[in-house]
């Protein structure tokens, strides 16, 4: 796979893992009304996920005529070290802290990242992003009142965020870290270095944070050694969810669904 | 309905939306919420999931007064873009009848 | 008589809707909690078997049209509740019910889904039958109940066309899709008949649910409906139902069918079905588990509300 395919197919990793992820609350909520809410979001990223295979399935498709690749093919028959997502996204989904901190923490990264891809050179890119972005922007106020509510509610649920936060607190670090397709991706304008997003997603997260009650995150956080999911070395989780996600279509290849 | 701050219990809200402009707000029906942030939110994923830029009222319920009872039909368009939603979206042979 | 109850006849009589605030006879006022709060628990419980595929859907197109039918059912079952709170009981307390054992809830949903394909069954079978009972309450005397049903009724078409597509394609597949779609219809096509009650000569609540138009049609007449339409259906997937009594019956111009095991029945109504303690377990669980956040969120807003008190009154918050 080139490089500008693999930036693209690391934004629908991103999206699926993380829509997979949420869906697995589905019928689990705390309240109903809040099972509705967090099935939507994984339907928008799902949707997203799509949209971005879609593209990379036609674009891998046009460079080489043989090959005739789809969504699903991206999807369900790719092994977890090729798959490109953050590591945050394929962390198990804990208590409904966990779950709304991981969510926060992603959808800040993401709406910032699309906003700056709706100006992509690369015109799908660019349709992709500005359709997403409306998407990400609710899932960013969704979960930033869910991280108030929270932080600042009782003292159980207080805790609870502080424990969430010491989870994730190892996977923030790549989040701004770039790889060979990042770097691709840049050159032709197509894409975004992340590290252009820190200051401000830090400066996001913070306020809300502070109006939470909670201690503000340290901009030093180094990433863990030799994990680097957008390089497709992922932490233990991935390799499970995929054994569920895909069994189907390993079990009964070539079928069609 | 329940006045201690820190029982799991969320006030009833009552939901209007209105479906396209030039329409009045039309009650929709009710769901619970912490406060009218998240309420508004609900009302959008519960009664607007096929529909967008629409305008949503949320009305704890203990806060409307009622004379009479009053009509609360409500109807909406699905949207455009989440096609699944729509019947029309699967191909059925033509000879199924009664699906 | 009073002249409540004349009036409240004389609607019924001339299918002018009850509203919450109606005077109504007080057992038409229970006949009523208990079947609209059993058909949201039905709603809420019935995502589970289907939720239960989620995460291993074959495809991006299934999975998310199946998270959007389990939702729906979320919807639906929020309708339900609303409905119900009309009628003076709190959702809470219906819950309470529920978990406790006291309220009933369809129990086709205490069948477990054991392959792909099942989700297709549910979907043309279960939706199908479900479909077939709550058209006529869109027109149930009670206004709530009965628009509560006009939305549902519109979203439930995409889900039966939704299960039918999954199992016509599995019927057009290789040989183990095909004999993995004759499966799920062989397990789900019986209880799915079960799902319309008992026979109408067993079935004592009917005649009061529908002398007050809450029931329109008896639970025979829409079982032989349904049947009818099935056996017509199954053809286009070129698979057979579990029945080798299904006759035409030219006299009566429906399909004769085999005797529903009416013991299954009861016992999985009694609670001795292979899913019945799994599936309370699952919404106990999830009921427990979410408390702390119920009471964060609404610690909150009595913060965030007494926060607005004191700058009305120009007092320190406490």
């Amino acid at each position: 796979m080139d490089l500008l395919s693999t930036y693209i197919v690391h934004q629908a990793d991103n999206a699926l893992i993380l829509g997979h992820r949420n869906s697995e609350w589905t019928g689990h909520g705390p309240i109903l009304e809040q099972d509705i809410a967090i099935s939507n979001i994984a339907l928008d990223l799902i949707g997203q996920a799509r949209n971005f295979y879609q593209l990379a399935a036609s674009r891998m498709n046009e460079m080489d005529p043989g090959r005739n690749v789809g969504e699903d093919d991206l999807a369900y028959l790719r092994d977890s070290n090729e798959f490109r997502n953050l590591i945050l996204v394929e962390q198990t989904n804990g208590d409904w802290a966990k779950t709304v901190l991981r969510q926060f923490y992603f959808s800040t990264y993401q709406f910032l990242l699309y906003r700056e891809l709706v100006n992509s050179s690369h015109p799908d890119i660019a349709a992709i992003s500005e359709k997403s972005i409306k998407e990400s922007r609710y899932h960013l106020n969704w979960s930033s009142e869910w991280v108030i509510r929270l932080g600042d509610g009782t003292e159980e649920s207080h805790h609870r965020m502080l424990q969430a936060a010491q989870e994730l607190s190892a996977w923030i670090a790549e989040l701004f870290l770039a790889v060979d397709f990042d770097y691709e991706a840049e050159a032709t304008h197509a894409g975004i270095l992340p590290e252009i997003l820190k200051a401000e997603w830090y400066q996001r997260i913070n306020k809300i944070f502070e109006t939470a009650t909670l201690p503000k995150l340290s901009s030093e956080l180094k990433p863990l050694q030799m994990l680097s999911g957008k390089n497709g070395v992922h932490s233990e989780h991935l390799g499970t969810l995929l054994t569920e996600m895909q069994f189907l279509q390993r079990e009964y290849p070539g079928s069609h669904w | 309905m329940d006045a201690n701050p820190h029982s799991e219990n969320w006030p009833l809200w009552e939901v209007f939306i209105r479906a396209r402009q030039g329409l009045d707000h039309k009650h929709a029906g009710s769901l619970y919420a912490a406060d009218a942030q998240m309420a508004i939110e609900n009302a959008r994923d519960v009664y607007t999931r096929r529909n967008e830029g629409i305008s949503i009222w949320v009305v704890e319920s203990k806060n409307i007064h009622a004379s009479n009872p009053s009509e609360s039909e409500s109807f909406y368009d699905p949207a455009n873009d989440k096609v699944y939603r729509h019947p029309s979206f699967y191909h059925l042979p033509d000879e199924l009848k009664n699906i | 008589m009073l002249p409540e109850q004349v009036i409240f006849d004389q609607k019924i009589e001339q299918e002018v809707r009850i509203e919450p605030k109606d005077w109504m006879p007080d057992e038409y006022r229970k006949m009523l909690i208990r079947q609209m709060s059993q058909h949201a628990h039905s709603e809420i419980v019935g995502m589970l078997p289907e939720g239960n595929w989620i995460t291993r859907a074959p495809s991006l197109r299934r999975k998310a049209t199946l998270i959007a039918k389990v939702q729906d059912e979320a919807g639906h079952g929020l309708y339900l509740y609303s409905a119900t709170e009309t009628l003076g009981i709190t959702r809470d307390e219906t819950i309470e019910q529920l978990h406790s054992g006291r309220a009933k809830y369809s129990s086709i949903f205490n069948y477990p889904t054991l392959t792909w394909a099942d989700i297709g069954a549910i979907g043309w079978l279960v939706d199908g039958a479900a479909i077939m009972n709550q058209v006529p309450l869109c027109r149930a005397s009670y206004g709530p109940y009965a628009r509560a049903m006009i939305r549902i009724c519109k979203e439930e078409s995409f889900h039966q066309r939704q299960g039918f597509e999954i199992l016509l394609t599995l019927s057009r597949g290789s040989e183990a899709q095909k004999a993995m779609c004759q499966d799920a219809i062989n397990r789900w096509w019986w209880p799915s008949l079960m799902m319309f009650g008992p026979n109408d000569d067993a079935s004592p609540n009917s005649v009061r649910s529908m002398q007050w138009k809450i029931k329109r049609f008896s639970n025979d007449e829409l079982r032989q409906k349904f049947v009818d339409v099935c056996v017509d259906q199954v053809k286009t997937l070129n698979m057979h139902l579990p029945d080798p009594a299904i006759r035409w019956n030219k006299k009566t111009g429906h399909y004769d069918f085999g005797e529903i095991n009416w013991e299954e029945f009861y016992e999985v109504l009694k609670g001795n079905g292979p899913c019945n303690r799994e599936r309370l377990e699952a919404r106990k669980k999830a009921h427990e588990r979410g408390a702390w956040v119920r009471e964060a969120a609404s610690a909150h807003a009595a913060k965030k509300n007494n926060l607005t008190n004191s700058n009305i009154y120009g007092r320190q918050s406490a």
